[in-house]
C-alpha cells in the first residue's frame, strides 16, 4: 500500500500499541501494529479463543437529513432502504463503470440518520465523492477523527465483552448493532467483523479508546484473548474471503467480476454505476475473482502472473498460507472460462510456474 | 544474540566456518524482523555459487526476502528439515535453523565480512535511520 505524503496518522492507541511491544508499520498513511507476538499465534488465537484489533485507522461517515437514504442509494449497490433501525449490511461505493470507489458497510441509526464505514486509505477520496454526488437534504459529516475503532474477534468475544457492558449481547444478531454504554461511556457495538469469526466492532470517542482496550485485554486475557495486529487481520480475512480494497477490489474491477453479485440490487432503482452493471450481468463478466488453492509447493502472493497451459489468463490479487488450514491460498482475476470450481492453472513464482486450483469460497467458514 | 564466532553479511545472512566449509544461515536480526516463517526455498547440493548471490527464498507470511550467500563456493550440504518445519528459522536460527554448507572457494572474502562486533553497529546505525 503506498503512503502518502508527510508523516504517518497515528490511532488513539498508536502508544498503547509502541508501550505493548507491537511491530508498526506504514499502512495506507498511518503507523499500524502489524504483529504483537507473531501472526500465526494471533491468528489461531482469533480461531480458537478471542483476538482484539485497533482498526481506529478505519473512516466513518455519517449521512443526516431527510434525504440521507436517497443519497445512499444513489450512491451504493446495495439496496439501503431494506435495512432496519439497528442493521447493517455491506455494500459498495460504485463508479459510473459498475468499479469500486470503495466498500463499506452501512449503518442505519434512524429513518433521516445513517453511518458507513470505509477504508482508511480512501476516506478523503469517499468523501469528496460522496459530497460531489449527493443532492438534497443531506449533510455528509466526516466523523472519522472522533471515532476509535475496536474489533473483538472470535468465539469467545461475547464472553468477553459482556463483562464490560449493560448491553444484552445475546440480542445482537450478526449484522445488527446496537447503541449503549461499554465501561460506563457510550458506544456503538456493532455484531460485524473482517475475520470470518462471530465478535463485535465497537465505536467509541478516541479519549475512551485505550481504557477499553485495556479493559478489554483484562477481562479476556484468562480466556485466550490476544491483542493483534493488521497481518493476522489480512490472514483471517482471506481465510474468510473478505475482499480487501486496493488488492482484490478496485476501480478497475466491477462488482460483477469481484463475484459480489449478493450487494448488487439491480431492482431497488437508478444508481451510479447501475447501467454499466446491468449490461455487464445480462451480457456476462468475462473475468472473475476466484479463490485458488496452491496444489504444488509455494506461496501465491499479489501481483504474481496466472498462467494456464503456459498462456497469461490473470493475476493473483491476494495471496498467503492459510494458518487455520494448513495451506497456501489465494485470490485472483481470471479469464471466466478458466474460473469453475476444479479447474487447476499455474501461479509463476519466481519465473516457475506452480499449480494451483480454483476452490469454492470461503476457505474458512466457522460452525453457527 | 549474535555469536563471536561467525562472520556476519550486510543482507543479514552468518556464515560458520568449519575447516574448508562454511555453514550458512540468517540472523537473529533477520528471523524477527521477518516475523514467522512459513517456507524456505534452498538451491541443490552441486550448486556453485558466487559471493553475494542469492542461493534462496525466505518467505514470512507477509514478506518474501531473498538468501545471499556470503562465500563463494559449492553447496556441499542442504538443511532438507526446513521443508517440512520452516519455524526452526525463527526458534534456532544459529542452530537447527541453518540453510547450506558451502566449499569454501576464497578464503581471502571472508575478510569482506563483518565481525560479531561490527555487525551489532551495523544494526544499530540501520535501526537510527
Amino acid at each position: 500500500m503506498s503512503s502518502p505524503e508527510g508523516p504517518l496518522k497515528q490511532t488513539p492507541l498508536n502508544a498503547v500499541h509502541r508501550q505493548m511491544g507491537a511491530k508498526m508499520v506504514p499502512f495506507g498513511g498511518w503507523d499500524m501494529p502489524v504483529q504483537y507476538r507473531g501472526i500465526l499465534e494471533e491468528h489461531r488465537a482469533v480461531r480458537g479463543a478471542a483476538g482484539l484489533f485497533d482498526v481506529s485507522h478505519m473512516g466513518e461517515v455519517e449521512f443526516r437529513g431527510p434525504a440521507a437514504l436517497e443519497a445512499l442509494q444513489r450512491l451504493t449497490s446495495n439496496d439501503a432502504s431494506r435495512l432496519q433501525v439497528g442493521q447493517v449490511h455491506y455494500s459498495a461505493l460504485t463508479t459510473e463503470a459498475g468499479t469500486f470507489v470503495d466498500d463499506l458497510t452501512v449503518y442505519k441509526f434512524a429513518d433521516d440518520r445513517y453511518m458507513v464505514t470505509v477504508n482508511a486509505s480512501n476516506i478523503e477520496k469517499d468523501v469528496a465523492w460522496m459530497r460531489g454526488h449527493t443532492r438534497g437534504h443531506v449533510e455528509v459529516r466526516d466523523l472519522s477523527d472522533e471515532t476509535a475503532l475496536l474489533a473483538l474477534q472470535g468465539p469467545r468475544a461475547a464472553e468477553i465483552l459482556q463483562k464490560l457492558t449493560p448491553l444484552d449481547l445475546s440480542a445482537i444478531k450478526y449484522y445488527w448493532f446496537a447503541q449503549g454504554k461499554v465501561l460506563g461511556q457510550d458506544a456503538v457495538v456493532s455484531r460485524t467483523g473482517y475475520t470470518g469469526e462471530d465478535g463485535f466492532e465497537i465505536y467509541v470517542k478516541p479519549q475512551h479508546a485505550a481504557r477499553l482496550w485495556n479493559a478489554l485485554l483484562e477481562a479476556g486475557r484468562p480466556l485466550g484473548l490476544l491483542p493483534c495486529g493488521l497481518g493476522a487481520r489480512d490472514t483471517l480475512r482471506l481465510e474468510a474471503k473478505m475482499a480487501l480494497y486496493g488488492n482484490d477490489i478496485d476501480d478497475q474491477h466491477t462488482v460483477l467480476e469481484a463475484d459480489l453479485g449478493w450487494i448488487l440490487k439491480l431492482e431497488k432503482g437508478e444508481f451510479i454505476g447501475r447501467d454499466a452493471l446491468a449490461r455487464q450481468k445480462a451480457e456476462g463478466v468475462r473475468r472473475k475473482l476466484v479463490g485458488f488453492e496452491m496444489i504444488g509447493r509455494g506461496i501465491a502472493r499479489s501481483h504474481y502472473p496466472i498462467l494456464k497451459d503456459g498462456r497469461p489468463i490473470g493475476q493473483v490479487t491476494s495471496g498467503s498460507p492459510a494458518p487455520w488450514l494448513g495451506k497456501n491460498i489465494g485470490l485472483g482475476y481470471v479469464a471466466v472460462e478458466h474460473s469453475a470450481i476444479g479447474t487447476e492453472f499455474d501461479v509463476v513464482i519466481r519465473d516457475q510456474p506452480v499449480r494451483a486450483r480454483v476452490v469454492q469460497t470461503p476457505f474458512y467458514k466457522r460452525k453457527r | 544474540m549474535y555469536p563471536a564466532d561467525l562472520k556476519y553479511t550486510k543482507e543479514h545472512e552468518w556464515i560458520k566456518v568449519e575447516g574448508d566449509r562454511g555453514r550458512v544461515g540468517i540472523t537473529h536480526h533477520a528471523q524477527s524482523a521477518l516475523g514467522d516463517v512459513v517456507f524456505v526455498e534452498l538451491p541443490r547440493v552441486g550448486r556453485r555459487l558466487k559471493q553475494m548471490e542469492t542461493f534462496g527464498v525466505v518467505e514470512s507470511v507477509k514478506a518474501v526476502s531473498d538468501l545471499y550467500c556470503p562465500a563463494s563456493g559449492e553447496v556441499v550440504e542442504v538443511n532438507t528439515a526446513l521443508e517440512g518445519k520452516p519455524e526452526l528459522v525463527n526458534k534456532d536460527c544459529y542452530g537447527a535453523g541453518w540453510m547450506i554448507v558451502v566449499k569454501i572457494a576464497e578464503p581471502k572474502e571472508l575478510n569482506t565480512l563483518m565481525d560479531a562486533q561490527a555487525y551489532e553497529a551495523y544494526l544499530a546505525a540501520e535501526g537510527s535511520h
